[in-house]
């Protein structure tokens, strides 16, 4: 017997999405694409945690959010992301599409493209279709297909040969009015290029039910070096699925820093797949579960590449009742020689209610490799909390010392200081609640 | 006025996991002395400075300390820093993603108060001042507290901060164990610059060369949990020569610990 899934999208908006927006012919039968697929496909099969019984279908409808100039005109929430005015190179995204975009005109002289990638389509539409959805498969599950037929606004940065941009792209995407949010960052860089790129996933007005889907793919060619980071701070009533996909090539460089502040369900999945030779990434993630929030967090590199290397770094403070199952894969696939890569899960229990499971998972297929992990699961060491005390701190700001010193590592990689003085606003807003 | 400190221990019992490792032990120490705890392995020298210090996994289970008349043991462990006592300890905790810096600032603005924080600049003037007193490198302050720190780096840090904190009490556990003699003897240095009759000092020690550096007023020796014998410092030159086999037959002790397995 077959079942026929009830998608959450209809079809017809998606076609007529694609028309309105004079969409390349191949894009508007990837979407209806996209939607078959995810009629047939299965969801995710994730480590302990059953994503069935979570709210899947709030994807809401299409809305177009007035254009934005002004610090001014963003919700409270976004104002604070900013000084008084906005960075040089910026995209930001209300509702179902982008308020405002603006690369810096250094970047553009040097022949830069960053744009919201619907424009992109237009503009620069062989490029976009080379890498679209080639680094995350459509087909891989109901969730990528569904992005794959709904995606909407997003990000598309291109960075030439040998060409270096020191300052970042920024990029905040506000979900809101139950508009469909399903933002799809492309990130090429080509050989010998570097580019830092920092976004922030926030609600604004009028968030209920909600289900954001994003997608996030960088290509860095030889040489190149790519940096993402990306806070996610998204409250209970929203869904929250990010796929990070980066594709690395010979002697490239691919660093994640991804801050997990959501407060609800969330799925995280960041991975690099090292397919070149002398190939690295770093992948670092914190996140503090509140509430009865439920996360699956999972950091995967797969080494395909000869003397390919990883690091990947989760921290997890889970409070309450939040359940955060941790994963860390990694795979080492056959004629990787020389691969080397570490990862370590750990996770600080601050109630007895609440869970943390940290799984790494080790899969090698090469003999001359090296490979480490290592994982735990604690509480609040009590003999740090008297050190700290037997110095006339309280008990209350030893704890925090403690538990901010443990997702430190991770803060203070975020590329942006205002981001980084954020994420700590926002760690100890989640914590002190 | 003088404001020299009056620190008495009278009759403490204290257990571990139940079993009693303290029996009574009394102490009176002012301002401007310094008191020596010796005595061999396994009397209960590191457990009277935890007991004193507020350490959760010892429990008094008889008598008082008292310091200016105030209850020490009333008070939870930032309570007594507060108070003026400060322990540096045998084995310093490691504690990531805190520096060492912030941690020392975050101790100091403990004692001033909210609203009366120290500035920065002030703050980094001190801290600097002392570490090149205990010839430390200035990038110390910058790694997280006693992460990766040698033994040696480790006592220096608990120097600086006593240095820092400026308290009027302060207890040294085994703080010569695992320094060479040069780092011995910058560590004495620290605690001789820092004596003063506001200050008083109870060195605990296994050996009597860091009585060397710092001369001590009064000797005690601790066996079986308790102080057997008080003396002056010849009384440290004497163990140092002899041992402590005359304490021992002396007293008629056969087993000087407080019992198997501590």
């Amino acid at each position: 017997m077959s079942t026929q899934t009830v998608l959450p999208v209809d079809r017809g908006a998606v076609a007529e999405l694609s028309r309105t927006k004079q969409e390349p012919e191949w894009m508007a039968e990837l979407r209806i694409k996209g939607l078959e697929l995810a009629e047939a496909l299965e969801l995710p099969k994730l480590e302990k945690t059953r994503i069935d019984r979570w709210n899947l279908d709030s994807y809401g409808s299409y809305r177009t959010a007035a254009e934005v100039t002004h610090v001014g005109d963003l919700p409270q929430e976004a104002q604070s992301l900013f000084g008084e005015s906005f960075a040089n190179s910026l995209i930001i995204q209300r509702e179902s599409g982008v308020v405002y975009s603006k690369a810096s005109d250094e970047a553009t002289a040097q022949g830069v493209i960053f744009m919201d990638l619907e424009q992109a389509l237009q503009k620069h539409p062989e490029l976009v279709q080379k890498y679209f959805m080639q680094a995350v498969e459509q087909g891989e599950n109901r969730i990528t297909a569904l992005h794959s037929a709904v995606w909407n606004g997003g990000v598309f940065l291109y960075v030439p040969k040998n060409v270096q941009v020191e300052q970042p792209f920024q990029a905040l995407f506000i979900t809101e009015n139950g508009a469909v949010t399903a933002p799809h960052v492309l990130i090429v860089a080509e050989a010998n290029s570097s580019v830092t790129y920092v976004e922030n996933v926030i609600a604004g007005n009028g968030t209920e039910q909600q289900v954001v889907n994003g997608i996030t793919e960088v290509f860095a060619k030889s040489g190149a070096k790519v940096q993402v980071a990306s806070i996610h701070n998204l409250p209970v009533a929203v869904t929250d699925f990010s796929y990070r996909r980066a594709v690395v090539d010979n002697d490239a460089s691919v660093e994640f820093t991804i801050g997990e502040m959501n407060s609800g369900n969330a799925v995280s999945d960041t991975t690099a797949l090292l397919k070149g030779n002398g190939s690295h990434s770093d992948t670092k993630v914190i996140c503090v579960g509140t509430g009865e929030q439920k996360l699956n967090l999972t950091t995967r590199a797969v080494h395909f590449g000869k003397a390919s290397t990883s690091e990947m770094i989760t921290r997890a403070v889970m409070r309450d009742e939040a359940t955060a199952i941790i994963n860390g894969v990694t795979k080492i696939e056959k004629g990787a020689t020389g691969a080397n890569g570490e990862q370590t899960e750990k996770v600080l229990m601050l109630s007895p209610k609440a869970r943390g499971d940290a799984n790494p998972i080790l899969l090698i297929d090469e003999d001359d490799v090296k490979a480490g992990h290592a994982a735990s699961v604690g509480q609040v060491n009590p003999e740090q909390v008297y050190y700290l005390m037997s110095r006339g701190i309280s008990k209350e700001t030893a704890q925090k010392l403690i538990i901010y010193g443990f997702l430190a590592p991770v803060v203070s990689e975020i590329p942006i200081s205002k981001l980084e003085d954020q994420l700590q606003e926002l760690v100890e807003r989640k914590l002190g609640q | 006025m003088s404001n020299a400190p009056v620190f008495s221990i009278n009759g403490l019992k204290a257990t571990i996991e139940g079993k009693e490792i303290l029996k009574g032990l009394s102490l009176e120490m002012k301002g401007g002395e310094i008191h020596a705890i010796m005595g061999p392995n396994g009397t209960g020298k590191s457990t009277l400075a935890s007991t004193l210090m507020g350490h959760p996994k010892y429990e008094v289970t008889e008598g008082t300390v008292t310091l200016d008349g105030a209850d020490v043991l009333e008070m939870s462990v930032d309570e007594r820093a507060l108070a003026g006592l400060f322990l540096a300890m045998q084995y310093p905790s490691e504690i990531t993603g805190v520096t060492n810096a912030d941690f020392l600032r975050s101790a100091i603005n403990a004692r001033r108060g909210e609203g009366n924080e120290i500035s920065l600049i002030k703050f980094i003037r001190q801290m600097e001042g002392k570490m090149k007193e205990l010839e430390m490198n200035t990038e110390f302050a910058h790694r997280y507290l006693n992460e990766g720190f040698s033994g040696g780096e480790k006592k220096r840090n608990e120097i600086l901060q006593m240095m820092l904190l400026d308290p009027r009490i302060v207890i040294l556990d085994e703080i010569d164990s695992g320094l060479d003699i040069d780092a011995l003897r910058i560590v004495a240095n620290g605690v001789n610059a820092m004596r003063s009759p506001d200050r008083g000092f109870l060195i605990i020690t296994h050996y009597q060369r860091l009585l060397n550096y710092i001369t001590p007023d009064y000797v005690h020796v601790m066996m079986q949990g308790r102080i057997v014998k008080s003396g002056g410092p010849e009384l440290a030159e004497r163990l140092e020569n002899e041992g402590y086999d005359w304490v021992k037959e002396e007293l008629g002790i056969v087993d000087e610990t407080v019992g198997q397995g501590v």
